[in-house]
């Protein structure tokens, strides 16, 4: 064996070592790396009353009232299997609207979260207004697809 | 901008700013080194610098 | 291979290169020039995210360098240790500057971006969290070679560091489909193609193009520098010697 042959075998056990590695202890931590859970992940999983969670999905179409002029909103978000009714006070982010995601910050007591923080989250689609008008005249729109 | 002039504005400030902070540092490093070696060329003599400039392509031709 | 061979002499390759910078930079202006035109005055606002999406144009390209220039350097740190390319532990160490300067414009204007539509400049989500390890790892690299006495051990010891942090790259890339992020999912780079409208993928693969240059006209320049700077050490050894 050359040297050159040598040392690229090193280089290449070395990376498949590392990327194994890597696999194992991102698979073996995923509950810390998930941003948020999805509203069946708290169902299933269950949450202690006093254990700070975030919460992700869809803010359900028609469920936003908002009391005291905006300062407080209640909303229910879903993953289309479940769903979470939110309470909160503050001030929503500019993207916050119904049939968007939504990630909300704070504890759940069984039945209702209450959130400290209410965060937009937005799904990968890109267009003009006249575009998306379009799409849905036509019938191609796919509402809530990407919904987690 | 819709309200949002500001947010907008000022990414594409930042994004002018550290391309022009990238170049700019980028030829004053080249000019002050290039200034660095004619002048250590001047010093250390044309003869010693002629064997120095081969011994240097030799180097570089390992691979 | 035999043009790569070519190539792989330093004073022929930058005599090369030489020749190549006022295209690049020409070309580089022209399209930079007609992604500013289309990405902030000629491009329509998105549906959702109005004005804001112009932001996209700044933002996704930077992040687009900043793992384009890792995985060149990557590649260039492992010719390094295995064929001993010269150049190649040159081309690296003129690169990374950049590389941390393109991160750091992405972490910017993505905060800039984050505040209007998600409600926050910055969360600790694994996309966000990714790059910003990718910006300690530029930075990690470029302390790491100048660490040593012996330049040829940083050089070594930062090309490791190099290879040990491409495993970053993958993860950046997949974390917003491996995970729950704030961060959505690839508009461009995807199976089913890009889910972004063509009158504005067109500033976005301008701007695109115009970095990737701006990046090859730099990495010019500063390999050129770089160059000097081993012939200055030469010298100076023979001077002492």
């Amino acid at each position: 064996m050359t040297p050159k042959r040598r040392r690229l075998s090193i280089v290449l056990i070395g990376l498949a070592m590392l990327g194994t590695a890597a696999a194992l202890v991102l698979t073996a931590f995923e509950d810390n790396l998930v941003f948020f859970f999805s509203p069946t992940d708290i169902a299933e999983k269950g949450v202690g009353p006093d254990r700070r969670i975030r919460i992700g999905g869809m803010v359900e179409d028609g469920s936003w009232q908002k009391y005291e002029e905006g300062l407080r909103s209640e909303f229910v978000v879903t993953d289309f299997q479940n769903a979470v009714k939110v309470v909160y006070r503050g001030s929503l982010p500019d993207l916050f609207r119904e049939g968007q995601g939504v990630v909300a910050e704070g504890k759940f007591n069984g039945t209702v979260f209450t959130a400290s923080e209410v965060l937009a989250k937005h799904d990968e689609n890109y267009m003009p207004r006249e575009v998306a008008d379009a799409l849905k005249k036509s019938g191609r729109w796919k509402e809530g697809e990407e919904a987690k | 901008m819709g309200g949002y002039a500001a947010y907008i504005w000022s990414s594409y400030g930042v994004v002018v700013a550290v391309l022009a902070v990238m170049l700019v540092s980028s030829i004053l490093g080249v000019r002050a080194r290039e200034r660095e070696l004619s002048a250590l060329e001047e010093r250390v003599g044309p003869r010693r610098q002629r064997r120095q400039q081969s011994g240097l392509k030799d180097a570089h031709h390992d691979a | 291979m035999n043009w790569f061979h070519w190539l792989a002499n330093p004073a022929r390759f930058m005599r090369f290169a030489a020749r190549l910078q006022p295209w690049i930079m020409a070309l580089g202006l022209l399209t930079g020039a007609a992604g500013l035109y289309f990405g902030l005055f000629a491009s329509p606002a998105d549906y959702q995210q109005g004005e804001t999406v112009r932001i996209m144009y700044v933002h996704v390209p930077s992040a687009w360098m900043a793992m384009f220039i890792y995985v060149v350097m990557a590649a260039a740190a492992g010719s390094f240790l295995i064929w001993k390319h010269p150049l190649a532990d040159v081309a690296a160490q003129a690169a990374a500057p950049v590389g941390a300067g393109f991160t750091l414009m992405a972490l910017i204007t993505g905060a800039l971006w984050g505040q209007p539509m998600w409600g926050t400049w910055w969360v600790w989500d694994a996309r966000l969290t990714s790059v910003l390890i990718l910006f300690f790892l530029y930075l990690g690299y470029i302390a790491l070679v100048n660490a040593f006495d012996d330049p040829e051990r940083g050089s070594k010891a930062g090309a490791i560091l190099l290879l040990v942090g491409v495993v970053n790259i993958p993860i950046i890339k997949f974390s917003v489909d491996w995970w729950n992020t704030l961060h959505q999912p690839a508009s461009v780079a995807r199976m089913d193609g890009p889910s972004v409208d063509p009158s504005m993928l067109l500033p976005l693969l301008l701007m695109a193009g115009a970095f990737k240059l701006y990046f090859l006209y730099l990495l010019i320049v500063r390999m050129r520098g770089e160059l000097t700077a081993r012939r200055i050490r030469l010298l100076r050894l023979s001077d002492i010697a």
